[in-house]
């Protein structure tokens, strides 16, 4: 199936310039409500970025977003790492999704492209588990530190009843909580 | 003093500091009253929306959006609809577009009259406390009187606006805008020439363009280094391709910038405003197909031919996936910056994911930077210029 039809014309500009840089890289296109988006494998996505960035006719010099997707049970492999790009001068956006397995659950990381990604690296460390390699600071940024699990995957429940994987800080206040109780009955 | 006698001191900051606007906790490294390091924690305030979301039907969200940014919900809540929208391909009635700039604009005053006053009193300049605060009762009143709640307010739906707006609301709105500009004069010089606020300001927590855009600032601090980046003008939603108004700039991008950016930026909003109340169309407010209460199962009726691809690799299946999942990201400009909405959906009446691109959250992130090598007196005025609300940044 070719795009064609109703693309803005500047994106499909980009889309060919990116395809024929990285040709091996590259696994397909989707645009759908004038967004595109570019599926790539994870390798060489630092290379990929940079182009996209240092390029003079490309300039996305403005990192939008950063975010991870989990694809549980629909796709192997399971995550893509989501960059959503922008270039004020030519007031262009494209989307890059960057796939990872579980298995190997790590990418290279950003921050010395975009210092933004730093913190989205971190939250999407922290929410997905998804290793940035190389990355300055890598913590939980929004969790606790001596959280266990990686909330935003799909595995991870919604409600509460999490028995095992409940927060030991928690766990430790309930029972204070509890002894404190029994104390005041007697 | 010798040299030797200077010892490094941990002050920990935060998280119940009122200069913090939340709880925001700063470790700073002080060198006698330098800050050497600066280190944010935050996520005190984490509920999990983005999780939440995922449980809850694309209806049921919306008033999860609310609680983002509390000082202009509605702006919050036109983002989350737009998105929806813009996946679902559902177009709003004219009118509902006016009102629902209007209603933005209506917040974005009050979100920037809240910074004011913060930051003032911050800083040192009580006074314009009141006058703000006084003034910002007046919107709170009417939001209240359309709405019927003052700061959460859920007024937009996916596919127009709640109920409509009458003559009283108005005629109120439109005697307060035409006052508007003379209270922003008054509260310029309650602090304009006040030599303690410029000394405090002007050219302190200096950033630069490139900078700027690298760190990814949006909104006011990064229009204060002279970048023309507003959401409003690049990719126009709602009426604001049908009124006009300006970007104010900055030139410096150092506190005293930004606090002029935003003062400008009420000026902007109460001229949108005036020309919406001219301009409002009649009509309806709500969409035919706007989403109700009671979703159906899939709601999504997408036509397979408007997503397009094109796939290089020896894979059946996923043209399948494909189509399943389609994606959206919609921005809005809050008054905090840019709000962008990630939407992945399954067909379902649940989204699939929701991510929120948070400006508070990108814009903490800057704070070592503006601070470090500051005293610490910078710091709580660099907070205040950054204007941060943590409900947003900690989703």
């Amino acid at each position: 199936m070719k795009i064609e039809e109703g693309i803005n014309k500047s994106l499909l500009e980009i889309l060919k310039k990116i395809r024929e840089k990285y040709s091996e890289e590259v696994l397909w296109f989707v645009c759908f409500r004038d967004e595109c988006t570019v599926a790539v494998k994870k390798e060489k996505i630092r290379d990929i970025l940079k182009y996209l960035k240092d390029t003079p006719s490309l300039e996305f010099d403005y990192l939008v977003d950063l975010t991870a997707v989990d694809y549980l049970g629909f796709r192997e492999p399971r995550f893509d790492v989501v960059y959503y790009l922008m270039s004020i001068k030519h007031k262009h956006r494209i989307r890059i999704k960057a796939q990872v397995s579980e298995q190997e659950c790590f990418i290279d990381t950003v921050s010395d492209i975009w210092a933004t990604a730093n913190w989205f690296e971190r939250e999407c460390f922290d929410m997905f588990g998804i290793k940035f390699k190389g990355h300055p600071d890598l913590r939980r940024i929004l969790m606790p530190e001596d959280w266990i699990g990686y909330p935003l995957r799909k595995d991870y429940p919604v409600y509460s009843n999490l028995g095992e994987k409940e927060w030991q800080t928690y766990k430790e206040l309930k029972e204070s909580a509890k002894a404190w109780k029994e104390n005041e009955t007697e | 003093m010798r040299q030797s006698d200077v010892k490094e001191l941990i002050v920990n900051m935060g998280p119940q500091h009122p200069a913090t606007h939340g709880v925001l906790r700063l470790v700073l490294e002080l060198e006698g009253e330098v800050v050497k390091r600066c280190t944010p924690y935050i996520g005190y305030l984490h509920r999990g929306v983005e999780k939440l979301s995922e449980d809850l039907t694309y209806v049921q969200c919306l008033p999860l959006t609310d609680r983002l940014d509390y000082l202009s919900s509605m702006i919050n809540n036109i983002g989350f609809c737009l998105a929806v929208e813009k996946l679902m391909g559902i177009n709003i009635p004219k009118r509902a577009k006016f009102i629902r700039t209007l209603m933005g604009e209506m917040a974005r005053i009050c979100s920037h009259l809240v910074w004011l006053a913060t930051h003032a009193l911050d800083i040192g300049a009580m006074t314009v406390f009141l006058y703000t605060m006084r003034d910002r009762e007046y919107l709170l009143e009417l939001f209240e009187m359309v709405v019927g709640a003052r700061l959460t307010v859920s007024y937009p739906r996916v596919g127009g606006v709640r109920c409509d707006i009458n003559e009283e609301f108005l005629d109120k709105l439109y005697r307060f805008i035409e006052d508007f500009p003379n209270k922003i004069q008054q509260y310029e010089t309650l602090i304009d020439r006040n030599r303690v606020w410029l000394k405090r300001t002007k050219g302190v927590g200096v950033i630069t363009a490139e900078e700027a855009i690298n760190w990814g600032l949006t909104g006011p601090p990064l229009r204060a280094t002279g970048v023309y980046y507003d959401v409003r003008k690049f990719f126009p939603y709602d009426a604001y391709d049908e009124v006009e108004f300006e970007v104010p700039l900055g030139k410096n991008g150092d506190i005293y910038d930004r606090y002029k950016c935003r003062m400008q930026e009420m000026r902007q909003s109460a001229r949108i405003i005036k020309q919406c109340i001219e301009k409002l169309p009649t009509g309806l407010v709500l969409a035919e197909d706007a989403l109700r209460i009671r979703m159906p199962a899939s709601p999504l009726k997408i036509d397979k031919k408007e997503i397009q691809f094109e796939v290089y690799i020896e894979d059946k299946k996923i043209e399948e996936f494909i189509q399943k999942f389609p994606e959206v990201y919609a921005s809005v400009e809050s008054p905090k910056g840019e709000l962008g909405f990630y939407i992945v959906c399954d067909h379902s009446a649940k989204p699939y994911r929701m991510r929120v691109r948070a400006p508070s959250f990108v814009h903490i992130a800057v704070l070592p930077k503006l601070c470090e090598g500051f005293l610490v007196a910078d710091v709580i005025a660099n907070i205040g210029s950054i204007d941060i609300v943590l409900g947003e940044c900690d989703r």
